[in-house]
Parts: structure tokens; sequence; C-alpha cells
């Protein structure tokens, strides 16, 4: 994996009318990276694909591929682009291998060449056995494999694929997404989609976007690491101190659920930890388990409760969304 | 220059992949050959025997060949736009032209490409309609000349029709819309023409502007550089205009 930015896109802006789709967005791809662009519906990624892939102008900011400015040099930057829009753009009275053939022609593949590239994309998609049937009446899967084959066909360094997995059944979801990893091997993919599981399952790096602004923009393992930023509910029978809980390492708020007769609950926010990064999830929680079983013996208390209560990536991804914390881009 | 062509041979191909372009060539050709054969059939029972004798009586091409390509022109008002429609309209329909505009192309590229296709088609249905004259040709003398001037006055005509549809196709996402519009126009031309030439008001901008009166030099067998200007006018203008309205989607939409 180098260093070198494939795609640097810098202070993009864009207005339908008076609408502010995308605001001050920046988005930084290397070589070999799957980026997941993750957002709800009308969070913006379609605009976004749509300006990296020159189809529509940005209002302002600017766009450099691979060292070439697209709005200045677009032919040269969107040779080094291969790009699926939501609908596959695939004539459906034309047969896969017919339609390819002419995607290979509009990319200056050459003529020698243009038989191994169909070959290796039709096989990469495993589109064989369709080769010679009419789009038109292929199934959604297949058509949105074809248009995936397009967007490879001309083997480009940058694969941008606007919600691949939209409308397919789990069985083809399952198989695009093994595609998808399979062509990070050789390729950047820039991946957006509004399902999160797509993106733990393909991406290394995601960005999170809402209402036109990034949110967030990491590692999946800084996400993954944010679930460390957790809870852990305790239960005592007797006993159980707030103020001594609250001296536990790591606890950011301590917060008492219930106090009946003897017993209490109470709910230990943890903060994020500093070193978490170098340690598995599971020996962090193990640490804190014992810390607070340690407490109880010192002091007495008899514990009756200890449930870790793990944040899911889809409670901080819809923390994120409703914008309840702004995080700052790591970059 | 080759992915000018490229895209003008799929757009050709594409074309009878539906049955619209058969079907088109079909009826067309259908429609002609029964003028023809009554014009054929008049001139063999009536015309040639009352012309025997009068001097300087118009020749057999006049009056069997010139009003089929009149025809055709006429005909073309109302099927040229249902070609043209599906250029830019349908393809917004369809979300496929995001295909042309991520891959390295030009909107020069792709116009020029999208015009030549319907353009071929147009050659197509030029060179079906001289078999007509041809199949006469053994039985009689026939004004060559008259012929050829009339087949490129046709082929400017439709090229005009072509470039007019284009244009309206590439404004809309509904192809119904671009049909009606580009039909609209070229009616439009004709009122124009119908007007000039009127009794009472005549008027020789009106008469200039429509290009029917272009097509009749031709059709007389006169080739006239100032109707090949027209034309070339016409069809660079639109094709112009819809460059720059395929540029100025990118920058608002």
């Amino acid at each position: 994996m180098s260093t070198e930015a494939l795609i640097q896109a810098t202070a993009l802006n864009r207005y339908y009318g008076n609408h502010h789709v995308v605001n001050d967005f920046n988005l930084t791809l290397r070589k070999g990276e799957v980026l997941g662009l993750l957002g709800p519906n009308g969070a913006g990624k379609s605009s976004t694909m749509q300006m990296i892939t020159g189809n529509i102008a940005p209002s302002s900011g600017e766009v450099i591929i691979k060292g070439c400015n697209l709005l200045e040099d677009p032919q040269q930057a969107k040779r080094s682009i291969g790009y699926l829009p939501e609908q596959p753009p695939v004539y459906r009275d034309m047969t896969s291998r017919e339609f390819l053939s002419y995607c290979a022609a509009l990319h200056d593949i050459n003529k020698s060449d243009r038989k191994k590239f169909i070959g290796l994309a039709i096989e990469r998609c495993g589109l064989q056995s369709m080769q010679d049937r009419l789009i038109g009446n292929l199934s959604k899967g297949y058509q949105q494999r074809v248009g995936i084959a397009q967007a490879i066909l001309h083997q480009p360094d940058v694969i941008i694929l606007d919600e691949p997995t939209v409308g397919l059944d789990p069985i083809q979801i399952k198989q695009i997404r093994e595609l998808i990893l399979e062509l990070g091997k050789d390729h950047s993919v820039i991946l957006s989609t509004h399902i999160l599981p797509e993106v733990q399952a393909v991406c290394d790096r995601v960005q999170i976007i809402n209402h036109g602004k990034t949110v967030f923009s990491d590692s999946f393992k800084q996400l993954a690491n944010r679930q460390n930023a957790s809870m852990v509910l305790v239960g005592f029978d007797q006993g159980g101190d707030r103020e001594a809980l609250q001296k536990l390492a790591g606890i950011e708020r301590v917060e008492e659920l219930e106090r009946v007769a003897n017993q209490t609950k109470f709910l230990l926010r943890y903060g994020p930890s500093e070193n978490s990064a170098s340690l598995e999830n599971n020996a962090v929680t193990q640490t804190r388990s014992s810390d607070i079983f340690q407490l109880a013996i010192d002091k007495g208390w008899k514990l009756n409760e200890l449930t870790p209560q793990t944040e899911t990536l889809e409670q901080i991804f819809m923390n994120l969304v409703h914008g309840e914390t702004q995080v700052p881009e790591h970059e | 220059m080759n992915k000018i062509f490229t895209i003008a041979f799929t757009e050709f191909k594409r074309m009878f992949n539906s049955p619209l372009a058969w079907s088109v060539l079909a009826i067309m050709q259908f429609i002609l050959a029964m003028i023809f054969l009554s014009r054929v059939d008049e001139f063999t029972g009536i015309f040639q025997k009352e012309m025997a004798t009068v001097e300087s009586a118009p020749s057999a091409t006049f009056f069997i060949v010139s009003p089929i390509y009149l025809w055709a022109g006429i005909f073309m008002l109302a099927v040229m736009p249902i070609l043209t429609m599906r250029l830019f309209a349908e393809e917004r329909m369809n979300k496929t032209l995001t295909l042309l505009s991520s891959s390295p192309l030009t909107s020069v590229h792709i116009v020029l490409g999208k015009y030549l296709g319907v353009l071929f088609f147009v050659l197509l249905f030029v060179a079906m309609l001289l078999l007509m004259p041809l199949a006469i040709s053994y039985g009689t003398e026939l004004d060559w000349g008259m012929i050829l001037a009339s087949t490129l006055g046709l082929f400017l005509l439709l090229a005009s029709f072509a470039a007019s549809g284009l244009f309206l196709s590439s404004l809309t996402s509904q192809p119904v819309i671009a049909a009606v519009s580009s039909f609209g126009l070229l009616i439009f031309l004709v009122v124009l023409y119908l007007s000039g030439s009127s009794q009472s008001n005549s008027s020789e901008l009106f008469i200039y502007l429509s290009h029917f009166s272009h097509f009749e030099t031709f059709v007389r067998g006169v080739i006239d550089s100032s109707d090949i200007v027209y034309y070339l006018l016409f069809i660079v203008g639109f094709l112009v205009l819809a460059i720059r309205k395929l540029d100025n989607d990118r920058l608002l939409r």
C-alpha cells in the first residue's frame, strides 16, 4: 500500500437551486484502499460520486484524479475511473458481450486487447453463461453485474460503485460483496451505501456523510474501537456506592438506575480508552470486569449482575447521523 | 474521430435491434411504392397519350419520380421525430446517458456520434428510395441528373430534420415530448412556407426560412449552393446547441 493519493477531492460544494446538497466535502482515496461512503438516504452520496466521476460539476472545489484535474482535463481524468451509477447504465437491447465490447471501444482499449479485457471482466463478474443473452432479459442481479463489468472493464485505478447491492436478493448481495472484496485487491474502490453491515463486510475505511457533511472519517478499526466507549450494567444486593464506582479506571460517568431497599443498579459509562487500539475488544471488557469484581470484594459489596453493554456499530452510526456527536475528521 | 464512429455504428445497429427502424423502413417503402405505382399507371394509361403531341411536355422523371421525393419529404416530417426522440430523451429516461458521460468522451463526440448514427439511417432510406426509379429505368429514359439532385435534396432535408430532432431530444427526458416538439417545429417551418407563399401576403423571408422551399429547388433538378448552405447552417446550428446543452447539464440540473 503506498501513500499516493489516487483521488483528492477538496472542498466540494454543490447546490441544486437553494439546496446545499454537498457541503465542504473532502475525500482522499489511496492506492489499494476500499472506502465506504455511508449515509442515510439523501445525504448527498450520489451527488458526491457524480462529482468525482465528472457527471456533474461541483459548484466549487476541485477533484484531482491521479494528478489530473477533472475539471480541466476531464478526458484524461476519466480514463482512470470506472463508475457504476445507482441504475446500471446498460442498453437493454444489446447482449452483454456486445455491450461490453462497445464500452471497451469507448474507453479506447486497443482492438487486439479487447477480447482479453472483455473475457476477464465477464469471468470476474460471473457472466459466462449470460454473455449472449439480451441484457433486458437478465435478472436485476445479472444486470447489476453487467454494470460492474462495465466499470471494471478497462481496468481503471479507481472503481466507484453507487449502492451496488440495492434491490438484490441476499445471495446476490453476498456474491456482489465477494466480488467487491476481490476487486479491492488490485483496485481502489469507493462504495456508497446506506447499509452499515455492507461497509463492515468490505471496506477498509469509512466516511460517514450526513446532510452533505462528513461526520466521521476513519479506518474501520477506529469505528470498532468506539465500541469500547461503551457501558457496563452492574447490580448489587448490598452496598454499591456511586462515588467509589466513579473512581474506577476509564469511567466517564456513573448513572444510578434504581435503588430498591438494599438493591442497587448502576450504569457505568466508559470513555474511549486510549490504548485500546492495541488491545482486542475482549481484553478491554475483561479488564473492566475484573476491576469491578475487585472493587466489590474490597468494599464487601454483593455483586449480582454484571452485563457489558456494547454499543453496536448501528448505534454509533445512528448517533453520528443524528448529530449527537460531531467528530472531527482524523486526517 | 474513431470514437465518433464507434458511437455512430452502435447507435445505428441499436436502431435495428428494436422493430422501430425495420417497420419505419418497411411501411414507408410500401406507401411510397404505392404512390409510385399509381403514378406509373397514370403515366402509361393517360398522360403518355395526351402528351404525345405536346411540345416540351414534362418528362417521365418529372411526372413519376419527383412526386415520390416530395411525398417522402412530407411523410418524414412525422417519422423523423420518432426516430430522433430516442437519441437523448430515452437515454435520460433509462439513465444510460451516464455511460457516455463518464467515459473519456467530450460532448462533441457524443452529439456527433449520435447524429452520424441517424445519418446512416437516412442514407439507407434514401438509397432504398432510389430503387424505384432504378426499377423503371429499363423501360424508359430517365433524367438521372434530376434524380440525383432530388436524392441529395432529400438527404439534406432529412439531415436537417434529424439535427433539430436531436437538439429537442437533448432538452427533455421524455421521449414523447421530444417527438411532439420536434414534430411541432418541423410543421411550423412548413406553415411558414405556406403562409409565405400565400397569395395575399407573400413573404420572401418566410419562404427562405422554411426548409421546404429549399428542398423544392432540388426536386426541380437544380442544385443551388445557397440551398446547400441553408441546410448546413441549419444542421450545424442545432448540433452546436445540442453540444452546449449537454455541457450545461453538468453544471446545472
